[in-house]
């Protein structure tokens, strides 16, 4: 398989990308690590005219700390995701969710920001940035926009992005406070797509309550789930069984699965009931255990 | 379009179009066949070349993504008619029944032993998680990788003493 001809272009600068993409619109396709975009052009499903490779385009890969944040270059493989082991303590959920996509060889090329902008329903960053607040920067000629996760899904492989901007940065919120997380993946074989999964994140306040809790779902519906429900019965809590089977349940009813090879409806749903609920108790755990 | 970069060390500058695959590119232009196609979907591994030192499927990636990057390949491990003790543990330990996997698995364990080079069973068989098997079971692959951490392991203490 090969894809249909397209011309490309490979600039060194984030402008002559920007004005590229306000030139060609819709025309044009970027391409980060390819992992999803190559595919997708082998199959035909995409034949962009004109294919902007941002590979060259510097100050775009990296896990940094910066200013009450963990800013992602949006062009950082997962592979250095996954090494990224400073996170464990403070976005337990990367760390745990990184390794589970896909094989260690699409981890070596495909990007944070591809994944994201790609929309997979069945992407694993996409329940992840739910989970955790995430804000996305993009850019385009006319100037930035930030745009908060929850919302930036609206459909399978659909998303808040125009086609004349490229994303730049993932920035997460890591405020005070004690916190922890997981992602729990259901797939039929390593390396597979998710059939179900579930990305938590929780936040305690000092007095041990629950201060925020961020859930987000993967697979069960045409795009990124966040489990605002569950999320709101979290908050202000004291993290007790019984608040967590309520949040999981609420979870489950938020999951739109749909019936194919990977399971029917009812056992998707009822395994992203069961993953909030094990993911909240190692969540709370983890936060417990962390370091102010 | 032309693109330039080094292969199993030799820099080559080659003029393609940008929609043709690194695997047709090494396969067709260059004629190095020991990098294969097997399923072409970025599935099974047999396609996996080093980019950079970091093991990748060639099938999904565009030959102008090669441009200034440095590509190894199976037939860059031999070096002066001397086999990477990578391919001597393939040798040693019958890592292969049909062979078709073999280069791609050669090369996601040579870059592993580099970054880990005392890896767990565990972290061998994580690390070839990408890569296709049809015939052996892994369990021979996954002896062959450990064979290769040895061997190297020995040298470098061998070297030390």
């Amino acid at each position: 398989m090969f894809p249909a001809a397209f011309d490309y272009i490979a600039p060194g600068a984030l402008d002559e990308v920007l004005s590229l993409l306000s030139q060609h619109g819709d025309d044009a396709k970027v391409l980060a690590g390819g992992q999803s975009l190559i595919p997708l052009l082998k199959l035909r499903f995409a034949a962009p005219v004109i294919v902007v490779d941002i590979g060259r385009v510097d100050g775009l890969e990296g896990v940094r700390r910066e200013n009450g944040h963990v800013r992602i270059g949006a062009r950082t493989r997962h592979r250095d995701v996954e090494s990224a082991s400073d996170l464990r303590g403070t976005l337990d959920v990367l760390l745990d969710a990184a390794p589970l996509i896909s094989d260690p060889l699409i981890r070596n090329m495909g990007t944070v920001g591809g994944s994201v902008c790609h929309a997979d329903p069945a992407g694993d960053w996409g329940a992840v940035m739910l989970a955790v607040g995430a804000e996305f920067v993009v850019k385009s000629a006319g100037g930035e926009r930030v745009l908060p996760a929850a919302g930036f899904f609206e459909g399978p492989f659909t998303t808040g992005l125009h086609s004349d901007e490229v994303m730049t940065e993932i920035r997460i919120p890591v405020g005070a406070g004690r916190s922890g997380g997981t992602y729990l993946k259901l797939e039929r074989k390593v390396g597979d797509f998710a059939s179900v999964a579930a990305a938590v994140h929780v936040v305690l306040g000092g007095d041990g309550r629950i201060a925020t809790a961020g859930i987000g779902l993967c697979a069960v519906g045409a795009h990124s789930i966040k489990a605002t429900a569950a999320e709101a019965v979290l908050a202000g809590q004291e993290p007790t069984d019984a608040v967590i089977a309520e949040a999981a349940r609420l979870a489950g009813e938020a999951a739109e699965p749909k019936a194919d090879i990977r399971g029917s409806a009812e056992y998707k749903r009822d395994v992203a009931r069961v993953f909030v609920q094990r993911g909240l108790h190692t969540a709370i755990n983890r936060a417990q255990g962390a370091a102010a | 379009m032309k693109v330039t970069f080094e292969i199993n060390g030799a820099e080559k500058s080659v003029d393609v179009e940008p929609r043709t695959l690194v695997v047709d590119l090494i396969r067709t232009k260059l004629g190095m066949t020991g990098t294969h196609i097997g399923c072409d979907t970025s599935n099974c591994g047999a396609c996996t070349v080093l980019l950079d030192g970091r093991p990748v499927k060639s099938c999904t990636l565009l030959a102008p993504m090669l441009e200034g990057k440095k590509v190894t390949t199976v037939e860059g491990l031999a070096a002066g008619g001397k086999l990477d003790a990578i391919q001597v543990g393939f040798h040693a330990e019958h890592g292969l029944q049909c062979g078709f996997c073999t280069p791609g698995m050669m090369l996601v364990g040579k870059a592993l032993i580099e970054a880990n080079p005392h890896p767990t069973e565990d972290e061998i068989r994580w690390g070839i998680s990408g890569n296709i098997c049809r015939c052996t079971g892994y369990m021979n692959i996954v002896k062959a990788i450990q064979h290769a951490a040895a061997a190297n392991a020995a040298e470098n203490t061998a070297g030390v003493a």
